[in-house]
């Protein structure tokens, strides 16, 4: 509490990296251009070549035309385009696609969407995929989902935002393709810490800005031409009429700042981040041989995330022990109240609520250092043995 | 010291905490969760439990400077205060929630975890004063100077032990207007929010029907005092001793004088109906009596059973040493005593016991 930030380790880039300064420094550049980049008149075409000049270089970071690109606000607007959006637009052009399936580990702006949409419309059904226990989806029941030809999109994230493991796509997608089913995939907590999928595999793919170093407030769906989508967002009928409303060029700007050195240093930082994250781990296990590291060390995965379990710990008192000693860490997902909730995530992973009691999620970023490290490993040991001490009295 | 300050959302405990970290303390806010299923915002008067409430007490630490967390502490508050209420009502007894809560989990739950996690005391915006009266100069438990306010009756039950590891820092104010003016002068954002009344985990304020929804019905028959089939009931946790209103008897007594629930046979689902005067008691049973200094056979003190009613002076006929309870004689009968209340007995301010009332016999 009397730390400041520079003394702090921050251990939940998974939910918000740090700004990197160059996105910070577009976003200023870009702010101070004036007009709407729709508008006719010398500024509005100032304004708009400013924000092409970031639309051509996300797209061409990404590998795309730039008409693939449907700037949102963030993961998870571009997560409802793609579930909502295009599972409709699916039915409309396809009356036989009716469903659509989505991995049982997915992000809640996926599953929740999937989920809400039977609710809006009883005519839609939705297919979750089961995980073995290290997250990777069953290929038989990926199969079986997809078999008769009625799901007009199947989405799994790249890697998950909990435990870091790494989807294999391109076997969704073999799947798919045999049945005529659009791929989307959640990439945001993959972005420059594995390589993207290649478009040869995905439909659909979307990112979100705050996981990669540029400010909240904003994302990106990317989408192949011909993906159907139904109205989403009506108005002035920007962004193929997909989602209206005026184009952000200051965030966009940052976005690409963003992007660009995210995906530039990917090789150097992923092999950084992972020796930090066996570091990590060798560190945890030595003050607690009882931890439970929820993906093994051979299994797929993003380097970025070590998930562990302390058996007996209570993970509310963990995280406020180690906040107090200056470590910024996560448990569960976390509602809008604060109230840490049981994972669904590891729930589909087969590992009950009483397994799951003691988790910590602590993810590295561009930023994370040795010292980082540091900070937690003298933080555990003492908040460990009180966090058990809480656990032991509420049983 | 190191002090949890337990922030609800409201203007008090608000209050209460920005009074500790004024006073020196290491203070860290902490919301407890109640209910897994929460409103997203507040309706009506209810002052707890709502994604509202916990954004405000987050408001209230951000201005008054010091960390804040939510504990869900749900888990606990179902299985010993609602799942408390419930079968104290099925019992035929009137229990008091907010006793419960502060006997079990303020006081207790999140006082256990708060000491190990490092805490020294918890502090809660509770009108009630501390000092060191008790034995050996033991911290005490006194009402507050708002008597208005005074809240000493529903805090007894957490004992002398828990009271020493307490803070209640409005417990010196003489008015709420000073409280409220204080947030305001303090920047707290809360100032104009309605105090709460009612039973938080009763969202609609429908007591009775809560209690139907969730014990069902179980009919049985409404006598009066003679044993005279008077009518039926749909079950004896609709009713409590005292009361008037809502008996459902279409004839009226045959005095014409009012007619009140004078017992409640769980057993046998009988509610017995009768007189003003059947309601009227002089003698109190209770049990699980916590005391906060040894209890005397003869010694003079004031007896009290509602959390919004006068003491009454009494005498204690008997305490846990001497027999069975803590058996107190009242010098004026009262009314409506119903089993499941709870008694305090104070020293003039000072709190002596609190236990639960049983069955009168």
């Amino acid at each position: 509490m009397s730390l400041d930030e520079g003394e702090r380790a921050y251990l939940d880039h998974a939910a918000t990296t740090v700004l990197r300064p160059a996105a910070r420094d577009a976003f200023l550049e870009a702010s101070a251009v004036r007009g709407n980049p729709s508008s006719v008149h010398a500024s509005g075409r100032r304004a708009r070549g400013v924000l092409d000049e970031s639309l051509a270089r996300i797209a061409s970071l990404l590998e795309v035309p730039r008409s693939w690109l449907i700037m949102t606000s963030g993961g998870t607007e571009a997560d409802n385009l793609a579930i909502r959006a295009v599972a409709l637009g699916a039915r409309q052009k396809d009356p036989v696609r009716t469903a659509v399936a989505v991995a049982a580990t997915d992000h809640p702006a996926v599953l929740a969407t999937a989920r809400s949409l039977v609710v809006g419309d009883p005519g839609i059904t939705v297919r979750e995929l089961p995980v073995d226990h290290q997250g990777a989806l069953r290929a038989p029941a990926v199969a079986e989902a997809l078999a008769d030809g009625a799901v007009g999109v199947v989405s799994a994230a790249l890697v998950n935002n909990e435990t870091g493991a790494l989807q294999d796509l391109a076997a969704v997608a073999a799947v798919a393709r045999e049945h005529g089913t659009l791929v989307h995939t959640d990439a945001v907590q993959a972005a420059g810490h594995v390589p993207l999928p290649s478009w040869d595999d995905v439909d659909l793919m979307s990112l979100s800005g705050h996981k990669l170093g540029a400010p909240v407030g904003v994302g990106v769906l990317v989408a192949r031409p011909g993906v159907p989508f139904a109205a989403f967002s009506t108005g002035g009928g920007q962004q193929r009429g997909v989602r209206s409303g005026t184009l952000d060029a200051a965030h966009t700007a940052a976005f690409a700042a963003a992007l660009g050195e995210a995906l530039a240093e990917r090789e150097e930082q992923s092999a950084r981040l992972r020796e930090l994250a066996g570091k990590l781990r060798a560190g945890i296990r030595e003050i607690d041989p009882q931890a439970r590291f929820t993906l093994a060390e051979d299994t797929p995965q993003s380097g970025h995330i070590v998930h562990v379990v302390f058996p007996g710990a209570d993970s509310d008192s963990l995280l406020f022990l180690l906040d107090e000693r200056g470590v910024d860490s996560a448990a569960g997902s976390a509602c809008s109240a604060g109230v840490t909730q049981a994972s669904p995530v590891l729930a589909a992973m087969g590992i009950t609520d009483q397994q799951a009691r003691g988790a910590l999620r602590l993810s590295l970023g561009w930023n994370s250092t040795e010292h980082d490290l540091e900070i937690l490993l003298a933080a555990l040991p003492e908040s460990l043995t009180r966090a058990r001490a809480v656990g032991a009295l509420m049983g | 010291m190191k002090v949890l300050a337990a922030m609800s959302g409201g203007v008090d405990s608000a209050v209460a905490a920005a009074r500790a970290a004024e006073a020196g303390h290491e203070v860290v806010g902490v919301h407890m969760a109640l209910s897994k299923n929460r409103d997203q915002t507040r309706t009506g008067s209810r002052g707890c439990c709502t994604v509202e409430d916990a954004s405000d007490a987050r408001r209230a630490a951000d201005r008054i400077g010091i960390p804040y967390y939510v504990w869900d502490l749900s888990d606990d508050f179902h299985d010993l205060v609602v799942e408390d209420f419930l079968s104290e009502y099925a019992a035929g007894r009137t229990p008091n929630p907010c006793v419960r809560c502060n006997e079990r989990i303020k006081f207790a739950s999140l006082m256990e975890r708060a000491t190990l996690l490092g805490f020294d005391a918890v502090c809660t915006g509770h009108y009630a004063s501390i000092r060191t009266d008790g034995p050996g100069g033991a911290a005490s438990l006194h009402r507050s100077r708002n008597m208005a306010k005074d809240q000493s009756y529903v805090l007894a039950v957490m004992g002398p032990e828990a009271v020493g590891r307490s803070l209640f820092p409005l417990g010196e104010y003489e008015t709420k207007a000073e409280v409220r003016a204080e947030a305001r002068s303090r920047g707290l954002g809360v100032s104009t929010k309605p105090d709460s009344y009612d039973i938080c985990f009763v969202a609609d304020g429908d007591t009775r029907g809560f209690l139907e929804r969730h014990l069902g019905e179980a009919p049985g028959e409404m006598l009066d005092d003679q044993g005279k089939v008077l009518g039926t009931h749909r079950g004896t946790h609709g009713f409590t001793i005292g009361q008037r209103k809502g008996l459902g008897i279409q004839q009226p007594a045959p005095d014409g004088a009012p007619r009140y629930v004078v017992d409640i046979d769980p057993g046998t689902r009988q509610v017995v109906i009768g007189a003003g005067e059947l309601l009227s008691t002089r003698e109190l049973l209770a049990t699980d009596v916590v005391s906060f200094e040894p209890l005397e056979v003869g010694r003079r003190v004031d007896a009290q059973i509602r959390a919004h009613g006068e003491a009454t002076p009494a005498e204690i006929l008997e305490t846990p040493e001497t027999g069975g309870g803590l058996r107190v004689r009242l010098s004026t009968p009262i009314r409506g005593v119903a089993p499941g209340q709870t008694l305090v007995l104070y020293d003039g301010d000072r709190v002596l016991s609190a236990a639960t009332l049983e069955r009168r016999r």
